[in-house]
């Protein structure tokens, strides 16, 4: 029991020691509402496809095809949105149209999903060959469609989502905090999240047990890409534009994200809420450094030191204790 | 012959004669010596990169860090010779010193801390290419020294087409050929390839068999340092430029070009043969579709399909042959 909370213990710790340390180093600017609030608004993105990448890494798998579908699902519904809505069109009309264009993203989104789940789950391709395939086919299929340019001037509701207050709270950081609610309710309280790190754990046990496997991978990746469909909303709203190459470097990021949170790369292990202290984390040091005037390439390069130590300290820590238990 | 059947490599090969025969029937000037030269010499990047990414699949691990080596590599390398002179074998030296010394780096934190292969190379390259680009500034260098310019243009024969252009055998593909060789002497006939085969088909086995797992971890990451390094400096041979964002990013294009040829991400299982053949599966499709007058747009959803069709065919055909052989064990 103590060993499967140290993890979140440790990462807790860090959360403090970088949130007073950053403090110290900036001063009032870093406790500032604004700050917090700017945080608020850039952690979504990074934070929902981390989620997506997440919920594969559980079943030991991988996805790399989640900012690829993103961008596509972006770019269809930006697509929607400009073609349908004229300056004169009334409320009612535009909010429909908003609507289907939302639901076309995340129709897409899911489609990718299930081409993963079926390539992995049925034509048995291991998870990372499948999703580089789709990856760079789901890339290609948006530079097809936007011959590589920007789809910009999004109509009026869709910069809300991204850049819109609610009771002072950024809408983004709602949408954030439903996907990791909804995310955490399935993995911990229904027989698909049950199922899931059973097949992360050990696959042909879980067979044996009696668990449909290719139907669990196929309704993981279904979700993994569904979260990219959201994700994709908000960055269309965010950038008030859609491309088909933007956020390509979050990929490695939302893997980088996961690990520290505690998901482990073999699969099995590893809570959303750990997921979440993570992406505080790397927020935290992404704004303090920005408040430092620091480039944002060595804000990535720290990154990757927290996650090699953090992983080195975890390595640790488990060493001890196996040589305290067989002493 | 029935051997040959059997193997992936042989289906690649098969891939791209009959690709060869479409382009060629649509653009005949596809299938002469001078754009194959040509491709030769362009695609040697991804050669040189695929020797070791081969490697480090074979001994079951994977670096995504290598794109971020090769542009330090080159950084210093082009730094170095601007400012102290040189010729082109410090300047090779130079860059499989750096690369060499960050592959170890990956080596050691992936051996000693116990770190999955995966999640410690993005860390390093984030970690790498980071420092890089605020030493740097992310400022290119285009004043390169001329003994450094005039070496990418040596051809080792040159000929003349019908219209009287010199065209030639680059150097720099003779270089990539060598490196090819001499990693294949080293996989197929050697005590050092052959461990790094055991290790990637099972670790423990391969300890207990004698081989010390670290050292080889040590040589297969260092190797793929050396490499990234090498392939950091042809790069800027063949661009003529120092720019430090023009690699990082492209990592997964070069293991895809791997996996396409039969290297296994489980390690154990890949050939040389079939490393380059994957690269050259890659080069000629993008090759081929512009000289079939394709809209290069359409050029990564080609490549998707080809990797998804090539991996599932050979995915679905050991799925099968898994299921008879546990058909017959239970007869």
């Amino acid at each position: 029991m103590y060993r499967k909370h140290s993890e979140t213990i440790i990462l807790g710790l860090v959360m403090v020691g970088v949130f007073l340390l950053l403090w110290a180093l900036n001063g009032g600017d870093f406790v500032h509402i604004g700050n917090f609030q700017s945080m608020a608004f850039q952690l979504p993105e990074l934070g929902i496809l981390s989620l997506a990448m997440m919920v594969t890494m559980l079943t030991s798998g991988i996805n790399l095809s989640i900012i690829a579908s993103a961008n596509l699902s972006g770019i269809i519904a930006a697509f929607i949105l400009t073609t349908y809505i004229s300056p004169e069109a009334t409320g009612a009309r535009t909010g429909l149209i908003v609507l289907v264009a939302i639901g076309a993203a995340l129709l897409v989104s899911a489609l990718i999903g299930l081409l993963n789940g079926f390539l992995i789950a049925s034509v048995g391709i291991s998870p990372i060959l499948a999703t580089l395939g789709t990856m760079i086919l789901v890339n290609g299929l948006s530079i097809v469609l936007t011959k590589g340019y920007v789809i910009s001037g999004l109509p009026d509701p869709i910069p809300f989502i991204g850049n819109g207050l609610v009771l002072g709270i950024p809408m983004p950081m709602i949408i954030f905090i439903l996907c990791a609610a909804s995310m955490a309710l399935v993995l911990n309280h229904t027989p698909l999240g049950v199922n899931v790190y059973m097949l992360g754990s050990n696959p042909t046990a879980c067979r044996f047990a009696g668990v449909n496997n290719p139907s669990v991978l196929l309704r993981t990746y279904l979700i993994s890409g569904v979260y990219a469909g959201i994700a994709a909303i908000i960055m269309i709203s965010r950038f008030n534009s859609a491309k088909a190459d933007y956020g390509e470097s979050y990929l490695l990021l939302t893997v980088l994200a996961s690990v520290l949170g505690g998901i482990s790369a073999a699969g099995g292990f590893g809570r959303v809420s750990g997921l979440v202290i993570a992406l505080v984390i790397l927020q935290m040091v992404s704004s303090g450094l920005n408040l430092l005037r620091v480039s944002n390439f060595l804000t990535i390069a720290i990154w990757g030191m927290i996650l090699i130590l953090v992983m080195a300290v975890n390595t640790m820590i488990a060493r001890y204790q196996d040589r305290r238990r067989t002493a | 012959m029935k051997k040959l059947l059997t193997r992936h490599e042989t289906y690649v090969f098969l891939a791209i004669i009959i690709f060869s025969a479409i382009i060629t029937s649509v653009n005949p000037s596809f299938l002469t010596l001078e754009n194959l030269f040509d491709l030769l010499k362009s695609y040697s990047i991804q050669g040189i990169f695929a020797v070791g990414v081969l490697f480090v699949l074979i001994s079951g691990g994977i670096d995504i860090s290598f794109t971020a080596i090769a542009t330090v590599a080159a950084y210093v390398m082009t730094v170095v010779s601007i400012n102290y002179g040189g010729n082109i074998l410090t300047a090779f030296l130079i860059a499989s010193v750096v690369g060499i010394a960050l592959g170890m780096i990956n080596a050691v934190v992936i051996y000693f801390f116990n770190i999955p292969s995966i999640i410690t190379t993005i860390a390093t390259m984030n970690i790498f290419y980071g420092i890089l680009t605020v030493l740097s500034g992310g400022k290119w260098i285009y004043a390169l020294p001329t003994w450094f310019r005039e070496f990418a243009d040596i051809n080792v024969f040159t000929l003349t087409n019908a219209q009287g252009i010199e065209y030639g055998l680059s150097i720099i593909t003779v270089i990539w050929l060598a490196i090819a060789i001499v990693a294949w002497v080293i996989l197929r006939y050697t005590i050092l390839g052959r461990g790094i085969y055991a290790i990637g088909g099972s670790m423990p086995s391969a300890h207990r068999a004698g081989f010390n797992v670290f050292k080889l971890q040590m040589f297969v990451y260092s190797f793929m340092g050396l490499m990234a390094g090498i392939g950091g400096v042809v790069q800027v041979l063949i661009v003529q430029t120092m720019a430090p964002n023009s690699m990082v990013g492209k990592e997964l294009d070069v293991i895809a070009a791997v996996v396409l040829g039969g290297a296994s991400l489980a390690g154990g299982a890949g050939t040389l043969v079939g490393a380059i053949l994957g690269v050259a599966m890659i080069a000629m499709m993008s090759n081929g579709l512009t000289m079939m007058r394709v809209s290069s747009f359409w050029y990564n959803v080609f490549i998707g399909l080809t990797i998804i069709i090539s991996v599932g065919v050979s995915a679905y055909r050991r799925k099968k042959r898994q299921k008879t052989a546990i058909a017959v064990e239970v007869e």
